[in-house]
Parts: C-alpha cells; structure tokens; sequence
C-alpha cells in the first residue's frame, strides 16, 4: 500500500483539505498496511463519509458508494442478473439447443453490477464506502461479510468472484442499533467524535479559507459549549462549519449574546434545544 | 512486546472486554507494521483492532495506562521522561532529581499554574511528578487503586486556587463581558481536567513500579457500563448508559413487528417476470410482496417508587427512548395507584423536564406513597383494561415488593388474557425473588415470562432473546 505511516496520512489528507487526529490517520494508515476495512462510527456531522472521500482523493482512487437503508437486497448492493434481457436473447433464439443458451444467459454480459460487486471487478483499486451501514437490517449484514472478510464474492451461476485489487473499505454507523459481531471482528474500529476545540479551529480554517484566526477561535468555543449542554442534537461540525459562513455573510467580527442569540437557529435544529441554549447562553450570570 | 500484549489482552477479557482470537491476532499483526516507539500510535493501533465498542474504551484506557506506561520505550516528543521499574520502589525516594530536598509548595504551584496557562506540556509534566512526589504521600506495598492519592494530591493542590489564578491570568487587559466569562471558564475546565488526568497517570504509573501491573490492573478493574447493576448505579452511570439504549429500543422495536410471512401484499411484478423465466416467459408463479410488519402495540407499566428510584429513572430513560420508535406506546407509572404518562414523552420533550412533570404532576400516589401492586394493577386493569387488544405488548418494570399487601394477582391473569403478551422485568437477583415482601411468584405465574433485568446487559438479553406468541390469530388481521 501506498502509505509510508501515520504522519505521510495525516498530511496527505491535510492537503485534501481533512484534518485527522492521531486516531484517525493511524487507523487509515492500518487499514491501508492489513488491508482491513475500517468500521467508522460516531455522532452525525463529524465527517464520518468526508474521511472517506479524503482517502479517495489522496489515493487518487475511484470512490464507490454503496448507500445503506432500510430494505436494502442482494439485487441492489451486490448483483442482479438483467432478466428482461436474458427473456429476449431465450425468445429470439429458436436455433441453438438449450445448452448453448443457458450457459449464455448466466454469462457476464447479463449481469448488472451493483457498488459491491463493482468495486470488487474494478481493475484500478478503488475506495468503496458503505454509507450508514446501521440502517440494513441484521440479516442484510450478512451480505457484507465476504467481501469483508475476504474480498470476494460468491455467485451460484459463474462462481466466485475475486477481487482484482485490494480495495480500501471504509463502513460508517451513527450507531443507532448495535451491529453484529461478526460484522465488527472484521473491522477495524475508529470512533469520530466531535473534535476538540483547537481542532474544530482549523478544521474551519481549512473549511472556511476567509474567516479570521480570531474569529475561528470564538466559534469553536462556543461550539464546545453548546455541546456541553444536554441537547436533542448537539451541533455537528457541518453546522458550525455553515454558523462560521453565516457570520462571514453577516459581516460579523466578534461573536457576542446578541449574535448568537440572532443565529442560533443555524448550529440547531430543534426549537426546545435553542430555547434552552439561548437561555443558557445569553442571559444567565456568568460561570455555572 | 509480545507477551506485554499478551497480557494486556488478557487483562481486557477479564475487565470484560470480549475481544475475539481474529482481533488478538490482528493487534499482533498490527503492532508489527507500526513504529512502537510511539506510545499514542500503539494506543490506537490497540484500540483500532481490540475494542469494537465505544462503551469499552473507558477499561480499554485504564488497562492501556497500567500495561504501557512504565515500558522502557525508545524516548520521543510524546513520550515522558519514563521511570523505569525498580528505581521508583519507594516513591519518596530519589527520581528524576526535580523536588529533591527542600520542597517549595509555593513554587510548585506557580510552575503548575503557568504550564496550564501556557499549555507547555513538558513542564506540566514535570510539575506534576513533582507534586504527587510530594503531596500524594505513597505508601509502598499497599493494595489500593489510586483513588485515595488521588484525592489527596488534589487537594493539596488546591484546584479552586488554580482555576482562579488561571482566570486571572487568562483573562488579559480588558473586562470580560459573561459571555466571554463563561467561555473562558469553560476553557479552564478543560485545563483542570487535562491537570487531574496527568496527576492520575502519574499515580498510577507510581503503583504499577512499586506493585507490578497484574496486581494494579485488578484493582483497578470496574465493571463495565453494561455490568452495572441498575439498582445503584451513579447519575453519571445511567448517562453513559443512556447512549446504548437508543440502538436497544430500535431492536425491541423490529423484534416486536415482526410476524410471520403471509401472502397478502400486492403484485410484486419484478420477482414474478424473473420466476417466470423458469417457465419461458409465462407467470406460472406469480410473487407477492410482503405485507408491511405491523406497528407493534406496546404498554409499559413502571414502578417509580422511591426503593426503585435509581432503576426507574433507567426505565424512564428506556421509556424515553422507546417512545421514538413506537409511535404506539402508551407509558404507564404507578407506586400506590396508576396513572397514564404517555404525554409527557412527545417528541421534542427532553427527558429532563419529562421526569419533573412525572414526579410532580402525574397522579401517583394514592394513600401513603409505599408501593402498591395490588391496588395499582386492579386500578390499571378497571381504568385501562378494556382497551387492551389482542396486538398489545404490556411490560411491567419492578420489584414487586408489595409492602405485605396483598397482591390481588388474578387481575393479572385478566391483562395476560387481553393482551397478546405480558411481559416483567425485575431488577432484583432472582434469589431474592418471593424473599421478605415479594410478591413475585404470585406475579410471575400470569405472566408470558418473567425475566431478571438487573444490568445493560441482562436487558440486551432480554431483547436478543424475546419471543413473543405471534399475535393471537386475531380476525381483524392487518394493523388500524
């Protein structure tokens, strides 16, 4: 694999504009070293998919994506044979005998190619992302377990089908329900939280190019505190990401109460939680 | 390395952390492609392949602290000035040289104040040792966690005194407006906290020389968040486990939908052409798609008495959580008397305020406030009883400790008989079930099971292994 360690990670995917902790460039560089797919979880908004497509684009890899939700089948996330084509190669041929067609109608030609099986025929490597995996149902995981654990898939009609190059497999959960063990023991497990505040800093820096040092400053501040507060969604750094942009558009260079108190609807998304930060925030004396 | 790693795993599985012979496997494998020089990539290196968890990363840290702390590593930025085993033996003794002699407690405390201020790692390091050297009072050989130096250091030290000198000096030129107050202070938290962390390190790494890291990582070992019995768990506890119960109502939820497969959805056209390919084209065998799962039903009965304060705060929680995924649930509280609680959690209600109104509002008490079974159930069968159908799920939570009552368990048997299951968790040991006041056994032989719920993970049991009679063939069929 391409990477030389944790720190060339880290700085590659600063240069695509991701900022990684310790944890998560050591955990990219692993997955890339023991090519094991790397189970990502966390609160929504941390970047969760970013980090994914960072990989992508440092690797120069074609980033694959598979969409998880709920009712999702072997026919939308691995493979479907294209019935309505292999009934009109049966009816438009009277003349071969039954051998010849049916070893035809289960050749590649009449396969449809879903992401999984898409990354794995792919002959550049790629970064295949499966996008919220904690909304399949317990069942459906079980798709997911061979190419996981060995990068391949199994078809009934043509065999099995190996990976032509590894592909770097990036999985990412909000953990709304707890997922299989058989699907963690494959993985890798990296936990995103909310960054800290020097983080958050320049990951706005890096994120909004026109913002100031000081402001930048402020806003992670007071997106700790927001978070500190016992909220229905606390903000995510997309949030506080767009609260940083309105601020810019509003030409405001110093956030203060009366700032806050007017743009607190961009960092929340619930009335009783900017109820509760506003009243928090901007009124009540000082210290706790 | 090999059997330090080794030993850490097998201090992991003993705190409880299942970790699996693939992971143990995997961490080796790692390890080798890692530079383990570095203490903070050998953390998460462990971490990435041993705890799948979120909830196990606070025991992963304590065993990770105890296990590589004193390692005579190759020295780096991030690594500290080490003590290595057997020169620390006894703590008062010489190490490292700072604070040999005269201590001067003043000067310690500024030092530690302006590394805090400046963030200088390395000098907070180093004020630290000096501190617990002198302040912690170590007494070798002792069979102790640490908590109690701990305390003692920190103390000594005087944090209110820190955070208002790192107020001041924090705070510059001008007036703070609150605003700006509160954030600084939020900051100072942080610092404090970065302070307790290194002076517990620091303690630690003391215990682990003076007593081995078997012998500190068994005292040190907690049970975990889902080992906890819910009956005395601490108000930070029930938060921690506040984030597991989400995904566990979410799987209640589809356990509790689900039915038996029937032929009754419409024309599934896709699968039907694809079948017929079989038979050259024509549907012999036309396919159905599967009815939509039925919105389960569910009733949940807490007991909110105060001998259950702590385990129906947990039920509330679960309660609260439940009720964003049944849109159906109805949430009932009792402790001499019933009554029906389901408004007060809506969407949008925070579970705090929910609580408040619970306690205070909600008609609970009838005569004197000791629990009540038998009243409280006869009251819930009269008020509710005729609206229970043949779809609904009713949960009891409680320990049946019916204060020499008498039980009047028949009209339970009336509620099994209504509803399509009746379900009790106890959060009382099996053992004591029908000991002293309760009345369990009257209880539990009208109900569809009864099941012990005294830990996380006796209730991730509970919802793993939940079977409920499908549905008591009910004519109506599919759900309103």
């Amino acid at each position: 694999m391409e990477f030389e360690g944790p720190m060339q990670v880290a700085e590659a995917l600063r240069s695509a504009n991701y900022l990684a902790d310790e944890r998560i460039s050591q955990v990219v560089y692993l997955a890339g070293r023991l090519n094991k797919p790397v189970l990502v979880e966390g609160p929504a908004g941390v970047g969760k998919t970013e980090l994914a497509k960072a990989v992508a684009a440092i690797t120069e890899r074609e980033l694959i994506r598979l969409q998880c939700y709920e009712g999702l089948d072997e026919a939308k996330a691995l493979y479907e044979w294209n019935y309505k084509k292999q009934l009109l190669r049966i009816q438009s041929d009277v003349d071969h005998d039954w051998d010849t067609i049916s070893h035809d109608i289960f050749s590649e030609e009449f396969l449809l190619t879903r992401p999984l099986l898409e990354a794995i025929r792919s002959t550049k490597p790629v970064v295949l992302l499966i996008d919220e995996v904690d909304r399949v149902e317990v069942e459906t995981e079980a798709l997911l377990l061979e190419i996981l654990s060995d990068f391949q898939v199994s078809i009934p009609e043509l065999g099995t089908m190996v990976a032509n190059t590894q592909p770097l497999v990036f999985l990412t959960s909000n953990n709304t329900r707890e997922l299989s063990e058989a699907l963690k023991r494959r993985c890798l497990f990296l936990h995103i939280d909310y960054p800290d505040a020097e983080r958050e800093q320049l990951i706005l820096n890096a994120r909004v190019p026109d913002l100031s040092e000081h402001l930048a400053v402020q806003v992670a501040k007071v997106a700790r505190s927001i978070r500190s507060l016992d909220l229905k969604k606390a903000p995510s750094v997309s949030e506080t990401i767009d609260w940083a942009r309105t601020l810019i558009a509003l030409s405001v260079e110093e956030v203060d109460e009366e700032v806050l108190g007017d743009t607190l609807h961009v960092l929340l998304k619930y009335q009783t939680d900017i109820e509760k930060a506003a009243k928090e925030l901007t009124s009540s004396p000082s210290g706790h | 390395m090999l059997p330090v790693i080794t030993g850490f795993i097998d201090e992991l599985r003993a705190a409880g952390v299942p970790v699996s012979m693939v992971e143990a496997i995997d961490a080796m494998k790692a390890v080798e492609a890692i530079d383990i020089g570095r203490r903070a990539a050998l953390r998460e290196t462990l971490r990435a392949t041993l705890v799948k968890n979120l909830r196990h990363e606070r025991a992963f840290d304590t065993a990770f602290d105890i296990y590589f702390s004193t390692l005579p590593l190759p020295s780096d930025s991030d690594q500290s000035p080490d003590t290595q085993p057997g020169e620390t033996k006894d703590p008062s003794g010489p190490d490292g040289g700072a604070g040999e002699g005269g201590f001067d407690e003043d000067a310690l405390f500024s030092s530690l104040v302006n590394a805090l201020a400046g963030m200088d790692e390395e000098a907070l390091r180093r004020a630290v040792r000096e501190a617990v050297e002198n302040l912690a009072g170590m007494e070798p050989g002792r069979p102790v966690g640490g908590t109690y130096y701990l305390y003692r250091t920190l103390r000594r030290l005087d944090l209110d005194q820190i955070e208002a000198e790192l107020l001041e000096a924090l705070t510059g030129e001008d007036d703070l407006t609150e605003f700006e107050e509160r954030l600084l202070r939020e900051e100072i938290e942080v610092l404090i906290e970065r302070l307790r962390e290194e002076v517990q390190e620091e303690i630690r790494r003391r215990l682990v020389a003076d007593r081995g890291r078997e012998a500190v990582a068994k005292t040190l070992r907690r049970p975990l968040i889902e080992d906890i019995d819910l009956m005395h768990a601490t108000s930070n506890d029930l938060a921690e486990m506040e984030a597991a119960i989400g995904p566990l109502t979410r799987k209640l939820a589809a356990k509790l939908a689900r039915r038996r497969k029937r032929r009754t959805g419409r024309l599934d056209f896709r699968r039907t052409v694809r079948k017929s390919l079989a038979t050259g084209g024509v549907p012999v065998d036309p396919q159905f798609r599967h009815p939509r799962p039925h919105r389960p039903d569910v009733w949940l009965l807490c007991d909110i008495s105060g001998s259950m304060a702590t385990f129906s705060r947990f039920t509330l929680q679960f309660t609260h959580a439940m009720s964003t995924h049944f849109s159906r649930l109805r949430s009932f509280a009792f402790v001499d008397t019933v009554d029906e609680v389901t408004d007060f959690f809506g969407p949008g209600i925070d579970f705090g305020s929910a609580v408040s109104r619970i306690t205070t509002e909600a008609e609970v008490v009838w005569l004197d406030g000791h629990s009540d079974y038998g009243n409280s159930l006869e009251t819930f069968y009269n008020r509710y009883g005729s609206q229970l159908t043949s779809r609904t799920t009713v949960i009891i939570t409680g320990d049946a400790r019916n204060n020499y009552r008498p039980p009047r368990d028949g009209v339970l048997a009336a509620v099994e008989k209504a509803a399509r299951a009746l379900v009790w968790l106890n959060p009382e040991p099996t053992a004591y079930w029908d000991t002293g006041d309760s009345a369990m056994s009257h209880y539990a032989r009208h109900c569809t099971s009864v099941h012990e719920v005294r830990t996380l993970r006796q209730l991730e049991e509970f919802v793993e292994t939940l079977t409920l009679p499908s549905g008591r063939a009910s004519p109506v069929g599919v759900a309103k």
